[in-house]
């Protein structure tokens, strides 16, 4: 069941909406800000509140790579793995945050306290290579300076 | 040197606040335009700069309004929108225009708006830009309370609403048909063209689409004219441009400078040439989307005609330097991997041509390719060129691969017939 937080966020988009279905992102990630993620069961309800069918809005939902339909961890880390990135050092990036935390891209760890995720480029380029955890940018990153990133998100 | 664009712009700083801006000559503009001006005269203002979208087509601003039907039998309701869509790979311009002077960009919205006669605009802006989208919050915010947008602007008649999208992640979103059906809160599939979005747009009422960009040069022309605007430029195209480079290079970075500015100052000049122990080997001059140029290039200034002319496309105008220790196929490679995951599937050459086009540079990269898949590569190149797919994706992520097998031939044979990747 959505709260009466989230529905009165919903609310407020749909005020500014011209059309109902307009809101649809905005009503998703609302939902995906309080718990991670968006349901089966949430997409159902957001659907009614937006006058959408779950599948119409399904549809919209599984298009956009940062609408997740599966659960995720407490925070989501993204590697840039584009190609300045890549070829400005992802795969140290990569090989180093798959060591550290036993997980490889789609997975979570065990503790849920970290998804890892491979994303299209960030456009920070001139910072390459980058990586971002929940809305914070970093980069360059080097393997070295992760465990000290890591560390702010508990 | 005037830099219309970033002269407000402070690294590692706040933006301007409103009033700060005002204080720098902002608002001039619109107040210029809208007691002064009518919409006719702002659109042939900017038609007189020449002004070319900064977006990647480079297609003339002053040409794309005047497709808006005007007047009393053209629709009421019209549409102005920003595409802040920025995801193409090498591209990182709009968000340092974005963080740096979210307020010129506002400016010019109302500007365009105007010039079509929009009462309603919106910026859409792309996933992860968090701290653009809280600056331009704070702008819009501000611009309401000043009245510079909603109800009577300035006093006089005009209307005008602005709205922040922020999108959850689809580079297909920077397609305007694209954009405007994610705009719909629908899936982001490009629209068939004609009708152009002028005519039926967004919930088919006419609409512009313009870049970031482009939308920021606005203020500037219908402050100081089209005459200033050209002598800003070195090239036939007016204006500056910003460009920028990455990838093996000492200083990395976007940087406002005269349209026509030659790659070899970009590269050699602005961000210090190829770091120490690193060769030039290829160029993508404006984004992933454009084809590779030769270390040969280096002289050809980066203007709309000239990239051209040197076999390749000015796009964003944010090039990527590929160096002497990394692999041309994996590069390719790797570009190829975006384009296939971020096609949207609508059109089957692109669903399909670019899924086979990923998995054969990914079997030529690991060394099981052989030597009839360069054909079968070129032959893609061909049916995903123009004129076959819905939108400009597959033509674009063809575009860095047609010419990578023309200079890089050398190098994909190496890979195939001593199967395995010789950088490895």
């Amino acid at each position: 069941m959505l709260t009466d937080e989230e529905k009165s966020e919903i609310a407020e988009e749909l005020a500014q909406a011209e059309r109902r279905e307009q809101a649809c992102v905005e009503a998703l990630l609302a939902v995906q800000k309080r718990r991670g993620w968006v349901s089966d069961e949430n997409l159902a309800e957001i659907a009614l509140l937006l006058g959408m069918t779950p599948a119409e809005l399904d549809a919209v939902a599984t298009f956009y790579s940062f609408v997740f339909r599966k659960p995720v961890g407490r925070h989501v880390i993204t590697l840039c793995d584009s190609m300045v990135c890549w070829s400005l050092g992802l795969n140290p990036l990569y090989e180093h945050l798959k060591a550290r935390m036993g997980i490889t891209y789609g997975e979570t760890t065990k503790d849920n306290r970290f998804t890892l995720l491979p994303a299209s480029c960030m456009g920070a380029c001139d910072r390459a290579p980058v990586m971002m955890i929940d809305n914070d940018l970093y980069g360059p990153v080097e393997p070295g300076a992760i465990e000290g990133i890591l560390r702010k998100y508990t | 040197m005037e830099r219309p664009l970033t002269k407000n712009i402070r690294p590692g700083q706040e933006p301007l606040s409103l009033v700060e801006y005002e204080q720098a000559g902002g608002y001039l503009a619109l107040r210029k335009a809208l007691t002064s001006m009518s919409p006719k005269d702002v659109q042939d203002a900017v038609k007189a700069s020449g002004l070319r979208g900064r977006g990647g087509a480079g297609f003339p601003t002053g040409m794309k309004w005047s497709f808006v039907p005007l007047g009393e039998h053209a629709p009421k309701q019209k549409y102005f929108i920003v595409n802040a869509d920025e995801m193409e790979p090498g591209t990182f311009k709009d968000r340092l225009l974005l963080e740096g002077d979210p307020n010129l960009l506002v400016e010019g919205v109302i500007l365009a708006a105007y010039a079509i006669q929009a009462d309603r605009a919106y910026i859409f802006l792309r996933q992860g830009y968090t701290l653009a989208a809280k600056r331009l919050r704070r702008a819009i915010a501000e611009a309401y309370a000043k009245n510079y947008l909603g109800k009577g602007i300035l006093g006089t008649g005009y209307n005008l609403d602005l709205r922040l999208h922020t999108s959850a992640g689809r580079y297909i979103c920077g397609e305007e048909t694209a954009l405007i059906n994610a705009l719909e809160g629908r899936r982001a599939t490009p629209r068939a063209k004609p009708p152009f979005p002028q005519v039926s747009g967004l919930w088919g009422k006419p609409t512009v689409v313009n870049n970031v960009e482009t939308v920021m040069n606005i203020s500037p022309i219908i402050a100081n004219g089209a005459e200033w605007f050209k002598s800003l430029s070195r090239s036939v195209d007016g204006g500056t441009k910003v460009y920028g480079v990455s990838g093996r290079v000492k200083r990395p970075g976007a940087w406002e400078l005269p349209m026509g500015t030659t790659l070899r100052e970009l590269i050699e000049e602005r961000a210090g040439g190829m770091q120490e122990g690193f060769r030039l080997r290829g160029i993508i001059p404006g984004g992933a989307s454009t084809d590779v140029l030769l270390p040969e290039h280096l002289d050809v200034k980066m203007d709309f005609d000239s990239v051209g002319k040197a076999g390749s496309r000015l796009g964003t105008g944010t090039a990527i330097v590929l160096d002497d220790h990394t692999c041309p196929v994996g590069f390719v490679h790797n570009l190829e991997q975006f384009f296939r995951r971020e096609s949207c599937g609508w059109c089957t050459p692109c669903r399909e041509g670019l899924a086979w086009i990923e998995q054969t540079l990914r079997a030529i990269e690991s060394g099981a390719g052989e030597m009839s898949d360069l054909d079968m590569l070129a032959g893609q190149c061909r049916l995903l060129g123009p004129g076959n797919t819905f939108c400009a994706l597959a033509p674009g992520a063809v575009e860095p691969l047609q010419s990578a097998l023309k200079y890089f031939r050398e190098d994909f044979v190496r890979h195939i017939k001593g199967k395995k990747c010789p950088w490895k």
